[in-house]
């Protein structure tokens, strides 16, 4: 009842989208895929933007599109934020930010007080838009979305448009908003590693389809996803910082498998962090290995294993503890070492991303 | 210097001018913002109609309306039947004919605008729980104020230059429908090259001082982003 169903049918020349979803009513669900998988067309029709020639759309309960009923965009209580900024150039960024919250029933003067502390523009509200950055005007464009005080929140590639420097300058706004806010927010990207960083729930899309779709950690870890991430693959682990090691400048992140040092952030014991473990840095080793330079080794079982995208090389899930790797070898040692499921095996893990 | 029946004739050239110019800033609008939004099959009929007073020899425009609002007339019948009597040459009659004569002087620069705002804009307000009708006058409006600067002074400008038109509808009535223009043709059929100079530098230089300042003016590009 509080989540959201969506059931999508649109005929476009050279294009067909065609969508029934149910998404969770909470937490970052990234609508994830090529461009041209279609995502973006439905995040659109959850908008409103488009109408779709048949569809359903209910939102916690209430219906915004059926066949006697169409909700316009004014209407629906959303919030979206387009690939770029998109301000009004005839107002400054106060009246940008106004803009929404004197439109909105839903809005709250301190709604606007947040979203201006959250992403950290109050000192350039009297400015105009044409005399910001880049990542000010999309900081700006985040924020009067967040102003009319939306019960879910629609983000289209907010970063595509920003240069590494920027990204990296909003990133930590999101990763706030996916951890202060309590509406879903629907994220459409192309980026792995924006998703890892910032989902809870995958949405893969290709050619106007979904082709998988769940909890973040699980659907990375499906071997036969259709959409190949190359040297993205890998999975993502919800962790915990359990030591810090100040001798060696090292830190053990703890998941449901066990732990792994990496490099020391600062990160205070006990803080909760994602860490994404890439396929292409997981070995497998049949024998306990010999002591090497990896640092991390854990005692896991091979569940399976699939073709990868180049015919020499292979994917294996591996569960360790209640969690599972995947790791990337070629076909050749997997068959020299007899990799088969069941099979108990070491796992060297090189290195982890590290994601607060 | 300038005649008394000279300033007369200038005065009755603004206030026409300004008259047909404020209508259609009225008008101009909607069909500009059909134009520039619409996908509909009719738009090329529609914008060819609009378009047809710039390729017209002004002298057919007025045939046409002088037969409409004649006593026989549809346009004529209706005036009478309102007790208003039938427009030709009167000041009223002009107005009609400038706001035709001038239409496209102020559709084009405005659909020019309205497309260059682009739909982005458009559905950011809309996201922003801004009706369609709302986001017209708090968006549209204010990112198309050079285009209506324009459209304003070319309309103006273009209403003050008619003679054609007016001679078929309007006549020759000094202080109804003797405008600037026209009283220049007087002067010259009266020989008086002397009067004729004085008048014809007044439009000369109004009419390159109007253009002066819209091709020095550099609007920045009013854009969504």
């Amino acid at each position: 009842m509080d989540g959201i169903n969506a059931q999508f049918t649109l005929d476009w020349p050279g294009f067909t989208l065609d969508v029934d979803l149910a998404l969770p009513g909470r937490g970052v669900t990234a609508l994830f895929g090529h461009s041209g998988s279609g995502k973006t067309t439905l995040l659109r029709c959850l908008a409103g933007l488009e109408r779709p020639s048949h569809g359903r759309l209910e939102f916690k309960g209430k219906i915004w599109q059926d066949k006697d009923t169409w909700l316009p965009t004014h209407q629906r209580p959303i919030g979206y934020v387009f690939q770029e900024a998109s301000l009004f150039a005839h107002l400054n960024v106060l009246g940008n930010l106004n803009f929404g919250l004197k439109r909105s029933t839903t809005a709250q003067r301190v709604g606007l007080e947040q979203a201006i502390e959250l992403l950290g523009i109050g000192h350039l509200l009297e400015r105009k838009p044409d005399t910001l950055s880049g990542g000010e005007r999309q900081r700006v464009g985040i924020a009067r979305t967040l102003a009319v005080g939306p019960e879910i929140l629609l983000m289209d590639e907010p970063l595509a448009a920003l240069d590494l420097k920027r990204k990296q300058e909003i990133l930590p706004y999101l990763e706030r908003l996916h951890d202060e806010l309590a509406i879903p927010i629907i994220y459409v990207s192309h980026s792995p590693d924006e998703v890892a960083r910032l989902a809870d729930h995958i949405v893969a899309m290709d050619g106007g389809r979904v082709v998988a779709h769940g909890p973040l950690g699980e659907t990375l870890a499906r071997l036969d996803l259709p959409i190949r991430l190359g040297e993205d693959a890998g999975v993502v682990l919800d962790a915990t910082v359990g030591e810090v090691d100040n001798e060696w400048h090292l830190a053990r992140v703890d998941f449901a498998g066990g732990g792994l040092w990496t490099r020391d952030r600062g990160l205070p014991t006990g803080k909760r962090v994602r860490v994404r473990v890439l396929a292409r840095d997981v070995s497998l080793a049949v024998h306990h290995p010999e002591p090497s330079s990896i640092q991390n080794v854990l005692d896991g079982t091979v569940e399976s294993l699939a073709g990868d995208d180049h015919p020499g090389l292979l994917l294996v899930r591996v569960q360790v503890g209640a969690s599972q790797l995947v790791a990337r070898l070629t076909r050749r040692s997997a068959a020299q070492l007899g990799i088969a499921p069941g099979l108990p095996v070491s796992v060297q893990i090189k290195s982890v991303a590290l994601m607060e | 210097m300038l005649t008394d029946t000279d300033l007369q004739a200038i005065w009755l050239t603004i206030r026409l001018a300004g008259i047909a110019t404020l209508i259609l800033l009225v008008l101009g609008p909607p069909i500009a913002w059909l134009l520039a939004r619409s996908r509909s099959w009719w738009k090329g009929p529609l914008g060819a109609v609009v378009a047809l007073p710039l390729v017209l020899p002004p002298s057919v425009l007025g045939f046409y309306l002088l037969l409409a609002m004649g006593p026989n007339g549809p346009v004529g019948q209706l005036t009478t039947a309102l007790g208003i009597g039938t427009l030709p040459f009167t000041f009223w009659g002009l107005v009609v004919a400038s706001v035709f004569y001038s239409l496209p002087f102020m559709v084009q620069p405005l659909q020019n605008a309205f497309e260059s705002i682009g739909e982005r804009p458009l559905e950011v307000a809309a996201t922003l729980r801004a009706s369609p009708f709302d986001t017209f006058f708090s968006v549209v409006l204010p990112l198309a104020r050079p285009g209506f600067i324009t459209a304003g002074i070319l309309t103006f400008a273009h209403t003050v230059g008619e003679f054609g038109v007016v001679l078929m509808i309007g006549g020759n009535i000094p202080g109804v429908t003797r405008v600037a223009s026209v009283q220049i043709y007087d002067h010259v059929e009266e020989m008086a090259y002397a009067d004729a100079h004085r008048l014809a530098a007044v439009m000369l230089t109004f009419s390159f001082l109007v253009l002066l300042a819209m091709y020095t003016r550099r609007p920045k590009p009013a854009r969504g982003d």
